[in-house]
């Protein structure tokens, strides 16, 4: 289980926390001028690497606030984690 | 025989404190201080088990955690019964009972032993090959083999004892009081770091503790000196916690671990009254030192499993803390020096030795010379190839090893003994370390794995990480915890060893035989009779990698996780296909390491406490009125109110007849209610649900449906506008955390430029839905100001208003198709208005009615219900709720989904209403829907969702899912179930009084 740093209070178990699956996908803003491909696209394709991946997270037994987190999903280390909006302070 | 077994010098034992206990319903005597297994060993028995298998008479092998043989069941038939319990770890107390658990009918005569008989023909995947065909064989085998196959007892009743979680956070934790461990504690806590110390065992100062040798020293005091000294130094830190019995279970990523303190389980039964008796702790440290110690070898020879044969360490623990002589006449098979300290400690009480089985040529160290002094046979350059004796070893053959050691040369030597120690170096115990997703390296020298990259804040010391000399155990523990704590060492200036053993080892992983491999029983895993032959039978059937040669042999499965043998099974694997250690992988050890009972991990979550519930503010009404409940989430909701012996149809039917023909009242505090305000409030429910919201007017309800970016209906739910900013959003039961998370999510990353503020109110409101023709008439006596007429309160709108001057909104809606009102009020006022709605509608004969009726009502009305009749794969096209997607709305969540090649196919399942031929069947929800029972396969076009005896049109209705249903009205389709085939016909989904006279009607 790990420890997760809230962008807004801090180190607290995971078990507060809920995983969001891959950040940095935007909703596009005109849906219907998209077709088929484009939208299953934004729909349904995600990377799932193994290795540095960019996740959302919520504080969900917290402050209940959606951040950003940078996490090596083969080891489990967290490399970073940084508010919505923000650019991902690492690579 | 017993009275010269034990040796009255262990200050471990309390001799004055006589304890007796049943083993095998036979009575004994121990010491207080002793373990089951000493004191069976005291009492000359070696026998205790049988083995899984072959069912080959086994005895105590091990002093600790690692045992594999002395498995039993404790507390025989009581609700306390525990099975695979390890002799070796239970503390004697007055009245224990215990029995061997894989025998049948008795530990000396067992029927399983025949498969000892017939273990040619049960090799390695034998129960894989042999009951894979014919499967009418499986049948016959199964009674003896569950009968044989024991793996103890569960108990039958409830058990009695108390359990506890317990959270610890600390800056150090120390996972072992060996030398090393306790150094590891003193430094940490002198120098201001929380430190916990924990060891499973019920004393300090692991296998040191009782080194009383005089080949090893500390700053010239005898070992076990120099640590009590310590040890007392430490038990007065202030920063410092120490638990003993305590055993670290499971070792998590970023140092979360999972311990098992024991309080009582060495306490007579009597004493252990209102006391918890397990806790589990879950701790948090900042940094971890592992400092678990080294478990010893076997040697894997033919016959390696009589009872007598245990670990060299084993024996030397047990007369040395238990001042127990383990046999009278003792041999030492060994091949390294760590042997010649039990010869030691056996010679200074005068135990007879008879020889000593060396596997190296050369032995050069002071304490083998102190050995061969006092007369000792040492045989250099042997091995043990055969032992004898059915019940207890009485005899081995030992011969010359070639140089290479692959072959045995020269004759054959018979000796006699009642108790073989044997040694094959020591295995760091490095199960935690992996756990914890360390990985390890290959230590060719001596043959070990050891840390070597460390996955958190966390290092291993002592012999754990291959430190085996005292020395340099010392040594290296002093530099590492240095380092690792970033201290200077001021608490051990200089230590000064001394130790007579060398490290010098002769490795050979399988012995060799004058027998040919297939003749030979050498076991590497004792608990579960994996041999050597069988590993190399795994090889030669082309398994390579360890994980399938370990699950084709069962080796390292059992409940010990082949502590003892998995070296060895790497070992003979890597010899065996000639590749190096470590290249087909380690097996990987999980979590726990020893078994946790279920008591421990479920702690205080039992009886009322397992899954907690919530309860509306109208509960207590609820069951004062009979009434039966159904979970919904979490939640305990009213299901029906059987009255006079009714039965659940019987109560429903009376129930949904009163709410159509008279009033009445649900209790509905449960469904989801989501505060909405801001500026972009209407904005953001455009957004969110299929339908428009931009002109709702204030005071005006609407039903909503909330899509999946997928298109698939997620909830629905009626929202209405408190005010210009303000609206309240109800969800359903089950969904109201999920759409408030939802909700959420796209405020904060999609549209984060909203005005718009949520709050969950759920808890905060009790609603009562009163519903029926007289639903006015009642609502009006509780509320007489309230304007109820239709111009001033049409369906659909809302008022603010008061009941004895507490606030309270109601909204005009129906879910049943009904005349029908909410009331919302503060949540601790719901019951006294539910209370005053029942007096008020006495005269109407107002009726409760549970989520049954309810849902029978509203099917009646053809309204679905989200995840009863919906499954994430429906769009609301697929529900026939065209009418409710907005076509004029830019955007909304699922709306581009909505015109996917996917989604817009004519064939998809679609909700239809569904009328069997004989109007009194009623249909089971679930079963399949198909229209021709002739082809083959019979193609499954869909399935009931819900389905009812509707009391107010008198036959029974149903909803389904059917491929192209839309375009089926009036056909013909068939439900088969298990002995008959139900002729059903698609039907509007809409039963009844579709035109809405009902909720429109002047009343
Ligand atoms: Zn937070």
């Amino acid at each position: 289980m790990f420890l997760i740093n809230c962008p807004f209070c801090g180190e607290r178990e995971q078990s507060e926390f809920k995983a969001g699956g891959e950040a940095h996908i935007v909703r596009p803003k005109q849906p219907t001028e998209l077709s088929d491909d484009e939208w299953a696209e934004y729909l349904f394709m995600r990377k799932n690497i193994k290795g540095v991946q960019f996740e959302r997270w919520n504080h969900v037994h917290g402050c209940r606030k959606w951040f950003n987190m940078v996490r090596d999903t083969s080891n489990d280390q967290i490399k970073a984690v940084y508010k919505m909006g923000e650019k991902p302070p690492v690579k | 025989m017993s009275n010269n077994l034990r040796f009255k010098t262990s200050k471990f034992i309390d001799e004055t404190y006589r304890v007796s206990f049943k083993f095998n319903n036979k009575t004994y005597f121990g010491f207080k201080g002793d373990t089951l297994a000493s004191a069976l060993l005291a009492n000359g028995i070696h026998l205790v088990g049988r083995s899984f298998k072959y069912h080959r008479p086994r005895g105590i092998m091990t002093s600790g955690s690692e045992e594999p043989n002395a498995i039993i069941q404790l507390h025989d038939n009581s609700s306390r019964t525990e099975p695979n319990v390890r002799a070796t770890e239970v503390e004697i107390y007055e009245g224990l009972v215990a029995s061997s658990q894989n025998c049948w009918p008795s530990v000396n005569f067992d029927i399983g032993g025949i498969n000892n008989l017939l273990s040619p023909i049960l090799p390695a995947g034998f129960y894989y090959k042999t009951f894979m065909w014919p499967a009418s064989f499986w049948e016959k085998y199964e009674y003896f083999i569950r009968k044989s196959a024991g793996l103890g007892k569960s108990p039958k009743e409830a058990d009695p004892d108390i359990y506890e979680h317990k959270y610890i956070h600390c800056d150090v934790l120390v996972i072992g009081a060996g030398i090393s461990g306790i150094m590891a504690a003193k430094m940490a806590a002198k120098n201001g770091f929380k430190t916990l110390l924990v060891d499973e065992k019920s004393y300090l100062g692991g296998s040191s503790i009782y080194d009383n040798s005089e080949f090893s020293k500390i700053n010239n005091q005898i070992t076990s000196s120099w640590l009590e000294k310590e040890i007392n130094e430490i038990s007065k830190l202030e920063n410092l916690e120490i638990k003993t019995r305590t055993s670290v279970a499971a070792f998590h990523g970023y140092n979360f671990l999972l311990a098992r303190e024991n309080l009582t389980d060495h306490l007579p039964i009597n004493q252990r009254e209102n006391k918890v008796r397990q806790r589990l702790l879950k701790i948090r440290a900042k940094k971890v030192i592992t400092a678990t110690g080294s478990i010893e070898r076997p040697l894997i020879f033919d016959n390696n499993d009589r009872p007598g044969i245990m670990l060299s360490s084993a024996v030397k623990r047990y007369i040395d803390l238990y001042g127990v002589a383990c046999g009278e006449n003792n041999i030492l098979f060994t091949n390294n020096d760590t042997a010649y300290e039990t010869a030691m400690s056996l010679i200074q009480r005068g135990i007879k030795i008879n020889a000593i089985i060396d596997n190296r040529e050369q032995i050069d160290s002071k304490i083998s010379y102190e050995v061969e002094k006092n007369n000792i046979k040492i045989y250099k350059g042997y091995t043990v190839v055969d032992t004898y004796g059915y019940r207890r070893i009485n005899k081995i053959s030992i011969m010359k090893l070639s140089k290479d050691g692959q072959t045995v040369i020269g004759d054959k030597t018979k000796l006699n003994c009642d108790c073989l120690g044997v040694s094959g170096g020591w295995t760091p115990a490095v199960h935690l370390f992996t756990q914890s997703g360390g990985k390890l390296k290959f230590r060719e020298e001596d043959q070990v794995f050891i840390p070597n990259v460390y996955p958190s804040d966390q290092i291993s010391i002592g012999s754990c990480n291959g430190d085996f000399g005292l020395e340099e155990i010392i040594k290296n523990t002093l530099s590492s915890i240095k380092k690792f704590l970033d201290i200077d060492n001021s608490e051990y200036k200089t230590v000064e060893t001394i130790s007579g053993l060398n490290q010098s080892k002769r490795n050979i992983w399988l012995l060799p035989s004058d027998k040919s491999i297939g003749k030979t029983k050498s076991f590497v895993d004792y608990q579960n009779d994996a041999t050597a032959k069988d590993i190399k039978l795994a090889l030669r059937e082309g398994f390579r990698s360890i994980e399938h040669v370990k699950r084709y042999t069962t080796t390292g499965m059992g409940t010990d996780q082949g502590k003892l043998g998995n070296m060895h099974a790497l070992g003979i694997i890597s010899e065996t296909a000639g590749t190096k250690m470590g290249e087909h992988g380690t097996t990987t050890f999980r979590p726990p390491y020893t078994p946790l009972t279920f008591g421990t991990i479920v702690g205080r979550n039992v009886g009322e406490f397992f899954d907690i519930f919530r309860r509306t503010p109208i509960h207590d009404w609820h069951v004062a009125n009979n009434a039966e409940f159904e979970n919904v989430g979490q939640w305990k909701r009213a299901w029906y109110y059987p009255k006079d012996n009714e039965n659940m149809h019987q109560a429903v039917q009376r129930e949904s007849k009163a709410a159509r023909d008279s009033a009445g009242i649900l209790d509905a505090s449960t469904l989801g209610k989501i505060d909405i305000q801001g500026t972009d409030a209407s904005e953001f429910l455009n957004r969110v649900y299929t339908n428009a919201w931009s002109k709702l007017a204030i005071g005006k309800c609407r039903y909503g449906l909330m899509l999946n970016e997928d298109g698939m209906v997620y909830d629905d739910g009626v929202t209405t506008r408190l005010g210009e900013n303000h609206y309240i959003m109800t969800t359903t039961t089950g969904g109201a955390a999920n759409v408030l998370g939802k909700l959420e999510d796209y405020l904060q990353t999609e549209w984060p430029e909203l005005d718009v503020y949520l709050s969950s109110v759920t808890d905060h409101f009790a609603t009562i839905s009163v519903c029926g023709p007289n639903s006015k008439k009642i609502v009006s006596k509780v509320i007489p100001d309230l304007d109820l007429s239709d111009e001033k309160f049409p369906h659909m709108s809302f008022k603010n208003s008061k009941i004895d001057n507490i606030k309270c909104r109601i909204m005009r809606i129906s879910f049943t198709g009904e005349h029908s009102y909410e009331i919302n009020i503060q949540a601790n006022f719901g019951k006294s208005v539910w209370e005053k709605c029942m007096e008020a509608g006495k005269d109407f004969n107002i009726t409760p009615y549970g989520t049954e009726t309810m849902h029978l009502l509203r099917a009646e009305k053809g309204f679905i219900i989200v995840g009863q009749d919906t499954d994430a794969t429906l769009t609301p096209i697929d529900l026939q709720m065209d009418w409710i997607v907005s076509k004029k709305k830019y955007d909304f969540i699922g709306k581009r989904s909505l015109y996917r090649s996917d989604t817009i196919r004519e064939d998809r399942k679609q909700l239809v209403g569904l009328l069997t031929e004989n109007p009194e069947e009623v249909l089971e929800e679930g079963a399949q829907i198909v229209a021709d029972i002739k082809k083959s396969p019979i193609e499954m076009l869909g399935h009931v969702t819900s389905s009812y005896y509707s009391p107010n049109l008198k036959k029974s209705i149903a909803l389904g899912v059917v491929k192209g249903g839309k375009n089926m009205l009036g056909q013909k389709l068939i439900i088969p179930m298990e002995n008959k085939n139900i002729n059903v016909t698609v039907a509007d989904p809409v039963f009844l009084d579709k035109e809405g006279e009902r909720l429109n009607a002047k009343l």
